[in-house]
């Protein structure tokens, strides 16, 4: 038999702000020693009250901006309530209806909404305990949800990966996985081929199962745990057995993915408006100021790159997606045309790497270039033009101001963009002027 | 001594020297030794810091601040640093704050000496008292009556004259009722006038953190303490109601409040405070509010609902016990606000529940702008304080004691409450001002027209 | 008149995260119902054509900047004063199942 693959993505960034979400710990909690980050907001103490952090919420307009979503004119956060340990208050401040933004979409894959909500604290587990670590509690974070409209693996991987680039163009976070700044949660099903609807009417038909995979926090895992849950639910269906709708994390010893959480016990947010935190409006005078404060994105600048530089796809593509040496080559190659040069000792030498200024690097081009002189025809017709252009000058020169020839070279050399050769240029000029 | 029993009186007597602030903690703490176990009005005394408070502002010997030299306790829902906090729950038992609520800090800031933490209904839950888990207080004026709640120690405190002033929190009536069966004035704030932060949170939208005195003076003295903004409650402004000076006031008369089930003297002495102020040239009219009369579902949906969601972070890992320890009735309104918010019960009681709300709103809003009234009058409470245990198990009947109060929170407008007399049995009367939102100068105006005329005079039960 | 079954009484409890005693659920299921009876009486009501409000103020917008605010920031011993349930500058749970299969 064969199956459609079904995957919606739930993708989480922590914006890079200075500070928590609804209070004012540092929102970058790596590698801080555990509970030294939380004040009676984050911790969840009796009495304690949220004021929403602004610089995340224009982070999260600046994404939807990005992606084409609309973003919603009045917006509001929600309590979501669920009990875990590492959740202080035991409700989430979220968003449910109106969120801040709506639609849009990346790589021609739809998206759903993009969120704002403070994330939990984590959680460590021992041999017959947890310990609780809240540092993370409060900090704020970024969802997005995608509709179930991918069909393989290798469009995750794309979706996600330009959405990493595009978050650190934004500069809005630094969207590093292995950091936790990005993670990711599929939810994976499979459609038996055929049993879609045949007429075009009816929304696609959707599985009505799905199984979430939590905690996905690596490209390359990425990969290996969708691929491992989709062989087994193949494996499963065709073993004529129903899957169970829940959660499951994947484990890289075994390559399998393992059930962590049953969803049949469904459940029940108990979602209210947060009485504490009067609601957003934005206006539509602040989304143009946010729009237009935007940079460009790592789509526009392949396309300038593809434009200005004539460079190989795989060129580019490797320079777009890292922006710091984008804006590196961009630097060097208005320092000096030789575009593909400076693209090749970036790429295969790594010279970026060597001068941390793109001068140095042109400096370095310029003494790699200097015997690779323009044809002497060319040369000539520098020389007649730049006399043509300073009789002045000639006059003097044959009233014996001997040191106008430096002047002249330097003009012609000006004109050859630094690439005739001194020696000739010089012979040349001395010829010509004494005809 | 005899203890004064104004913030004016306090500041004078200090100011010349006819008794030191020492001698006032003295005074005060020798009336609790005396009461204080049978009445079970203070669940913490501060003995220490009042005398070190006292010392202190006995040595600069100024007096000049708004509070200074005056004795405040504190309902044991305000967080104190360093001071056991408990809000009447055994979860709270042996809990110690790190960091003190603002209303704390700006009392303590103009002067005033903390001689205590008052007991009350545990997390605010109820109108008697006899829900906190300390054991019930009793009424000073008969101890076979209930003191009125929440804010149960914060009533009892000041007709016990066991402390100047008080605090409480009014989520529907909860500073008022004690202070109606007490004798005393009171001020339910409008809802973002006072910062609600490290006050715990019983339900967020309609709580008020606000004073309770024996004057409106001194009521008056504490709010603008109080109020205003803080940086750490998003609901609160600085915002200056009208502050002119009238010369003819408008009160409404809502019809549905003066109905079936009010108490027969309080309507009585409803009338004589009408009559009152009728010969101080005040107009009545009669307004109508006929959605007021859903306000205890509305409240007894939406509370249950916020309190399910404030108390779910007492869960015994980062302080206090665990979740067995909560009492009874938190434990039942938890129940119900979680399930007036459960899947397939939100749209026809929670959402339901806050579009009834709009409408009272709406209603209360029209008669403030299209009559033009100043201010409404009503009852506090449908009867005078009522027996221990006459309602206990009945919570239904209990919740019904707050339907007057419900309005004033649904709406967040402000609400003041004041003594106007006794019953038969020598029990406290009182009545309540609610006026449009941030008009408490207003209502202070209109509270003292009517006291004047009674030539008010402050009294404590002994 | 609603009334609440012991199944969805001990459903909310869950959800709760409250483990209610036989006496209580005994006592709850009367008294729940009867609440949730009493303040059924809303449905009568026509809110067609009103908003729900879900707070007073009328405000909006109310932010903060983004910034770091020291003053409020508790020490680990502040954070962790509330419980002796401690270890190693963490909270002590008892272990959350992560059952691997």
């Amino acid at each position: 038999m064969k199956y459609t693959t079904i995957i919606g993505l739930e993708v989480h960034i922590e914006p890079n702000t200075k500070s928590k979400m609804f209070c004012g710990c540092p929102q970058n909690h790596f590698g801080a020693k555990p509970n030294s980050q939380t004040c009676p907001i984050c911790l969840g103490l009796p009495g304690a009250l949220p004021i929403a952090n602004k610089e995340a919420i224009n982070k999260v307009i600046k994404l939807g901006l990005a992606l084409g979503s609309t973003i919603s004119a009045k917006s509001k956060f929600y309590r979501k309530h669920y009990f875990y340990p590492d959740l202080a208050k035991s409700f989430q401040t979220s968003q449910k209806d109106n969120p801040l933004c709506v639609g849009g979409s990346l790589l021609g894959k739809a998206i759903n909404h993009i969120h704002l909500e403070e994330d939990a604290g984590k959680l460590i587990h021992q041999n017959n305990i947890s310990l609780v670590d809240f540092n993370r509690c409060g900090c704020a974070l970024i969802e997005l949800v995608t509709a179930p409209v991918f069909h393989s693996t290798s469009e995750v991987l794309a979706f996600t990966k330009e959405l990493q680039l595009i978050a650190r163009y934004l500069d809005i976070s630094g969207a590093d996985m292995e950091k936790g700044t990005m993670r990711l949660e599929a939810n994976i099903s499979l459609l038996l081929l055929g049993s879609e609807p045949v007429t075009g009417s009816e929304p696609v038909m959707l599985p009505d199962y799905k199984v979430e995979l939590k905690n996905i926090n690596s490209f390359r895992f990425l990969e290996k745990a969708i691929e491992a849950e989709i062989k087994r639910q193949e494996l499963e269906l065709s073993q004529g057995r129903k899957i169970k709708q829940e959660t499951r994390g994947y484990d890289e010893n075994t390559k399998l993915t393992f059930s962590q959480r049953s969803k049949e016990d469904s459940q029940d947010y108990r979602y209210f408006p947060e009485p504490d935190i009067p609601p957003i409006e934005i206006q539509e005078s602040r989304i143009q100021e946010l729009e237009s404060s935007l940079p460009e994105l790592p789509q526009q600048k392949r396309e300038g790159f593809e434009k200005q530089y004539n460079l190989s796809k795989e060129y580019i593509e490797i320079l777009v997606s890292d922006l710091t040496r984008a804006n590196y080559f961009e630097k060097a190659c208005k320092l000096n045309k030789n575009y593909k040069l400076i693209a090749d000792l970036m790429i295969n030498k790594k010279l970026d790497e060597k001068y941390l200024e793109p001068a140095g690097l042109v400096k370095k081009i310029i003494e790699l270039t200097k015997t690779d002189f323009i044809p002497a025809s060319d040369v000539e017709q520098g020389i007649r033009e730049v006399l043509s252009e300073n009789p002045d000058v000639i006059t003097s020169y044959k009233n014996g101001k001997g040191q106008v020839i430096g002047f002249l070279i330097g003009q012609v050399q000006k004109k050859l963009s630094g690439k005739g050769d001194p020696k000739l240029i010089s012979a040349k000029l001395l010829e010509a002027l004494h005809g | 001594m005899n203890t004064p029993l104004t913030i004016k009186e306090t500041q004078d007597g200090l100011k010349q020297k006819k008794f030191s602030a020492v001698e006032l903690v003295d005074a005060y703490l020798a009336q609790i030794k005396k009461y204080n176990k049978e009445y079970n009005i203070f669940l913490t005394v501060t003995e220490d810091l009042a005398y070190a408070k006292a010392k202190e502002l006995d040595k600069i010997g100024k007096f000049d601040e708004p509070l200074s030299g005056v004795t405040i306790a504190y309902k044991d829902i305000f967080l104190t640093k360093d001071i056991r906090t408990t809000a009447g729950s055994k979860i709270l038992e042996s809990y110690v704050p790190v960091y003190s609520a603002t209303s704390v800090k700006k009392i303590e800031n103009a002067g005033a000496i903390p001689i205590g933490k008052l007991n009350c209904d545990a997390f605010a839950h109820g109108s008697s008292g006899e829900n906190s888990d300390f054991g019930a207080t009793l009424n000073p004026w008969d101890k076979d009556y209930i003191p009125g709640g929440s804010s149960s120690g914060s009533g009892a405190v000041l007709s016990a004259n066991m402390s100047l002033i008080s605090t409480g929190t009014d989520t529907c009536g909860s500073i008022r009722l004690p202070a109606n069966y007490n004798y005393l004035v009171s001020l339910k704030p409008t809802y973002g006038a006072v910062s609600r932060y490290g006050v715990i949170a019983m339900a967020s939208s309609l709580d008020t953190v606000g004073p309770l005195a024996r004057t409106i003076e001194d009521v008056e003295t504490i709010f603008n303490v109080i109020k205003g903004e803080d940086g750490f409650d998003g609901t609160v402004v600085n915002k200056k109601g009208d502050e002119s000076k009238k010369s003819k006031f408008k009160i409404g008369i809502p019809r549905e409040f003066f109905i079936e089930g009010l108490d027969s003297e309080i309507e009585k002495n409803i009338q004589e405070v009408i009559n009152v102020y009728k010969k101080e040239n005040v107009e009545f009219v009669d307004v109508s509010l006929p959605s007021t009369k859903y306000g205890i579902s509305v409240y007894y949906i939406i509370q249950p609902a916020e309190v399910s969601s404030n108390l779910g972070r007492f869960d015994g890992i980062r302080y206090g016990n665990d979740r067995d320890f909560l009492g009874e009735e938190a434990k039942r309104r938890i129940m119900l606000g979680s399930y007036v918010l459960s899947a397939g019960f939100y749209d026809s009681y929670y959402d339901k529940a806050m579009r009834v709300r709009s409408k009272i709103i709406s209603e209360v809003d029209q008669v403030f702008m299209k009559d033009e009234v100043d201010a409404l009058i009503a009852p506090v409470a449908p009867t005078p304080p009522f027996k221990l245990g006459e309602k206990i198990n009945d919570p239904l009947s209990m919740y019904l004691t707050d339907v007057y109060a419900a309005t004033a929170n649904l709406c967040g407008i402000p609400s003041l409450a004041l003594p106007s007399g006794f019953t038969k049995n020598n029990l406290p009367l009182g009545f309540q001002l609610m006026g449009p939102r941030f008009s408490e100068h207003q209502l202070f105006e209109l509270g003292k027209l009517y006291h004047k005329e009674i030539d008010y005079k402050p009294k404590t039960a002994f | 008149m609603t009334k609440l079954t012991k199944k969805e009484v001990l459903h909310v409890a869950k959800l709760s995260n409250l483990t209610l005693t036989d006496a209580e659920i005994k006592k709850f299921t009367p008294q729940l119902s009867k609440i949730v009876g009493f303040v059924g009486q809303l449905s009568e009501v026509d809110t067609n054509s009103v908003e729900p409000t879900n707070q007073t103020t009328g405000l909006t917008n109310v932010f903060r900047e983004d910034k770091v605010i020291s003053e409020n920031i508790l020490t680990q011993g502040q954070a962790l004063s509330g419980t002796d349930n401690t270890y190693n500058g963490l909270f002590k749970v008892p272990a959350v199942l992560e059952n691997r299969t």
